[in-house]
């Protein structure tokens, strides 16, 4: 129990602190950074907690995929100089106070509500046919999400597909003046337009216009 | 204190997305540090989502935040191609100059 508080102390602070300095950096490669460390963290967190699977899935989805997203358009737009102001812009600033009370006004009604949330003292044994079975994790939720779940899993599928099909659609851009290889000319070359015989004359040379 | 239970990792959860809806308000930077706050904001979702799952013994909450990764992933995706296509065409992303739809 004393290790489980510890882990949990050190984990938590770790994200806090990171999640903090996702927002308040200068520099936003450092952001990026911090992102990172802020899920990894988190999915230590899961692991701890019993949920390995989507620990797992949260270290390779988040840190392995999207975070290298991230850093991938911070330094090809290469906007990671912007640090000149923190948050306040040229103009004066008036959304930082409101912004600053609207943030703790939701912080303060999460709160009461987790603190004024009663337990139903019969909740914690309606479902426990799940959690009391002797299957690893991964294995009990590859077994309801292929069966219970199977439709929700498809469309989660297409919404992937759209995703990388809109992400494809919007960056691409027809470029001109490419060389291509095209293989209908290479093969319809005749001899005719390729090669000409001429004469040459002596200490005169040959003009090839092109 | 000691004994970790379901509270405090909903106190985690609100914690995070506090966070990230103060970086939403506050950012004056780059619009790509209020994706990353965006992205905070769904881990502060999943932690409540798994926090429940493994407290009260039922697994829908983890197949929910399965969902909710998928989600944020393609969200991250879309997001990123929008602003790129829009620094292309601009030649800016911070947050004050882009105001072409006089908001």
């Amino acid at each position: 129990m004393i290790a489980h508080a510890i882990f949990f102390y050190t984990f938590s602070i770790i994200a806090v602190v990171s999640a903090i300095m996702v927002t308040a950096s200068k520099n936003t490669v450092h952001s990026v950074f911090f992102l990172i460390l802020d899920f990894i963290s988190i999915s230590c967190l899961f692991i701890m907690i019993g949920a390995e699977f989507l620990g797992m899935i949260m270290l390779i989805v988040y840190v392995g995929a999207v975070a290298v997203l991230f850093l991938f358009v911070v330094m090809m737009l290469n906007v990671a100089q912007q640090k000149n102001q923190w948050f306040a812009g040229q103009a004066t600033s008036k959304h930082i106070p409101v912004g600053l009370i609207i943030s703790t006004l939701i912080f303060f009604e999460i709160i009461i509500v987790i603190g004024g949330w009663k337990y139903k003292p019969e909740i914690f044994d309606i479902n426990n046919s799940l959690a009391n079975t002797s299957v690893s994790n991964t294995h009990s939720l590859g077994q309801i999400l292929y069966t219970d779940y199977i439709h929700v899993f498809q469309i989660s599928g297409m919404i992937l597909l759209v995703a990388m099909v809109g992400a494809i659609v919007l960056t691409f851009r027809q470029r001109s003046g490419l060389k291509r290889q095209s293989y209908i000319k290479q093969i319809s070359r005749e001899r005719t337009e390729g090669v000409e015989v001429l004469e040459v004359q002596s200490n005169k040379g040959v003009k090839i216009d092109d | 204190m000691i004994d970790i239970g379901l509270g405090h990792y909903l106190t985690l959860g609100a914690v995070i997305f506090s966070i990230g809806v103060i970086g939403i308000f506050l950012n004056r930077k780059n619009i790509i540090v209020i994706l990353m706050s965006i992205e905070l904001i769904l881990l502060a979702v999943n932690i409540n989502l798994v926090a429940f799952s493994i407290y009260l013994g039922d697994l829908a909450g983890q197949v929910f935040t399965l969902f909710i990764l998928t989600v944020a992933a393609a969200e991250a995706a879309i997001g990123l191609a929008i602003i790129v296509v829009y620094f292309r065409n601009s030649g800016t992303i911070r947050v004050e100059e882009i105001d072409k739809l006089k908001g």
